[in-house]
């Protein structure tokens, strides 16, 4: 398979009567000449990781070395716990894990990148709490995983999963598109629901730039993590409603693209634009760096 | 071709693919280049890395990686107090260099035995990365097969004993290139090959008459 098309794979999934995630699990096997067990044991390992990275971070003295953050999963998960939340504990809870794995990235912790490390706190926050809700096993979650890359892989193959290249939605709208494809596949959506969830969650990013405060991965990179988390949620609960994207998934990714290649270079990652050019980010960039 | 764990991973320790674990990764590749346990690093980091390594940590991943942390070890963040606890001395610089990547690191390291190695090597994004010079001579290993790094002295048949041990050993070669900073100095042979490598040829190769190291790259 290419990994070209979104929509090419919905296709061959619901020809084949299979999931997304089994199409890619066979396919994979048969490129990197590897069996199907020795493909699933490598990304167990990497949901381990980032089960470890969504509970790493939730400390209420942690602190990033440039001391613009840390603390905040904290926050987030006594408010849970205390059921101070207007969306429940579902939404409470992914919250949690995003800015768990951000500040885990942010303090030098272990995190996998999906795709990025900039964006690593969405998939597992999502997968981790509907794995918890919903009592999945590990098997399931692994699945879902493929599912998510195979769309991770025709972003990065059509448009770009890159800040530098495409701003925040290429990384962050990137990985709530791989997320809300994996929720929806894990509700028992069809191949055809994955897509339009991709293509609903990419819609609600698009244009959003990467400005990260003194060129850190800190702000506002930790907390769009966890707007990321909310999103793959809407999207998927939209799809799995039957609501259908009027754009189909794959002219959705080309039109990123497009607008990433239209964003101005102070807007991709150099941290000289947006909110990067502020007064507030200008006056800690100084403090941090001199 | 974009496989799931291009996607999916690496694991590693944050907060930038580019900006640590590809830095680690650069540290971990000169060390094998340097074939010893270094006591000594020169660091000078050239554009965005000048700008940006303390904020990125990318003065802890190089010299993590100088250690032979990978991109995932729970030290990275404690390496300075690692590395000074197990006898490597360091130097950070912020250097101009025309014409580089602008996440690139130019490491100068000194083993045991008094040799040297100095190696430039750029982080190009996903944790992915490009070594450019070694001592001086210009290479391009971007670290996706297994390399063999071969030092020798620049003196006719080199390339045809080394090239013997590897097809009498079944390994096929897919890239190779040579080069050397003055005729009859020192010369650096670059091989990248299908699949892996025993560590029993590296030694054979090691004892060619006239290569003064020969290090095995995996592919990372």
């Amino acid at each position: 398979m290419k990994y070209d098309s979104v929509s090419e794979l919905c296709r061959i999934a619901e020809e084949e009567k299979v999931r997304i995630s089994e199409l890619v699990l066979k396919d994979q096997a048969v490129q990197m000449e590897k069996s199907e067990e020795e493909i699933k044991g490598t990304m167990r390992t990497m949901l381990k990781a980032m089960r470890a990275s969504t509970k790493e971070g939730i400390e209420p003295g942690k602190r990033s070395s440039s001391g613009l953050s840390g603390g905040d999963a904290y926050k987030m998960q006594q408010a849970v716990e205390e059921g101070r939340t207007i969306c429940g504990p579902v939404l409470g809870k992914a919250l949690t894990k995003a800015l768990s794995a951000s500040e885990t990235n942010a303090c030098m912790g272990r995190v996998v990148a999906a795709p990025t490390a900039g964006s690593c706190g969405i998939l597992p926050a999502v997968l981790m709490t509907v794995g918890e809700e919903w009592e999945l096993d590990d098997e399931q979650l692994v699945m879902a995983l493929f599912t998510a890359s195979a769309v991770g892989m025709v972003i990065a193959n059509k448009a770009s999963i890159s800040g530098a290249e495409g701003g925040c939605q290429a990384e962050c709208g990137s990985a709530s598109a791989m997320a809300a494809a994996a929720l929806v596949e894990l509700n028992g959506g069809t191949p055809a629901m994955v897509g339009h969830a991709c293509a609903i969650s990419l819609k609600s990013v698009l244009g959003l730039v990467c400005d990260p405060v003194a060129g850190l991965v800190e702000v506002p990179c930790i907390k769009r993590n966890a707007m990321g988390a909310a999103n793959a949620f809407v999207a998927a609960e939209l799809a799995l409603a039957g609501i259908e994207s009027r754009i189909p998934v794959d002219e959705v990714i080309h039109a990123m693209k497009t607008i990433g290649d239209c964003m101005l270079p102070a807007l991709k990652e150099t941290a000289e634009g947006g909110l990067a050019a502020t007064p507030t980010a200008k006056k800690y960039m100084k403090q941090i760096f001199g | 071709m974009l496989g799931v764990f291009d996607i999916i991973g690496p694991v590693m320790i944050g907060p930038s693919s580019s900006h640590t674990a590809g830095a680690v990764r650069i540290g971990k590749y000169a060390r094998s280049i340097l074939g010893e346990k270094p006591i000594r690093a020169w660091i000078g980091f050239v554009g965005s890395f000048a700008k940006t390594y303390r904020g990125h940590g990318t003065d802890k991943a190089i010299i993590a990686g100088i250690l032979g942390m990978d991109a995932d070890d729970g030290r990275i963040r404690d390496s300075l107090d690692v590395a000074a606890a197990g006898g490597l001395s360091y130097t950070f610089e912020t250097i101009e260099m025309e014409g580089m990547h602008p996440n690139t690191v130019s490491l100068e390291l000194e083993g045991g035995s008094g040799r040297t190695v100095n190696v430039i090597g750029s982080s190009v994004g996903g944790g992915n990365i490009l070594i450019n010079r070694i001592n001086g001579a210009e290479v391009l290993i971007s670290g996706k097969s297994t390399a063999l790094i071969i030092i020798h002295l620049d003196i006719p048949g080199m390339i045809g004993k080394v090239s013997n041990v590897l097809g009498d050993n079944g390994i096929n070669i897919n890239k190779i290139s040579l080069n050397r900073e003055e005729k009859g100095g020192i010369a650096i042979m670059t091989i990248e090959i299908d699949g892996d490598i025993e560590p029993a040829i590296q030694q054979i190769i090691q004892s060619i008459p006239n290569v003064l190291s020969a290090s095995i790259l995996n592919a990372v």
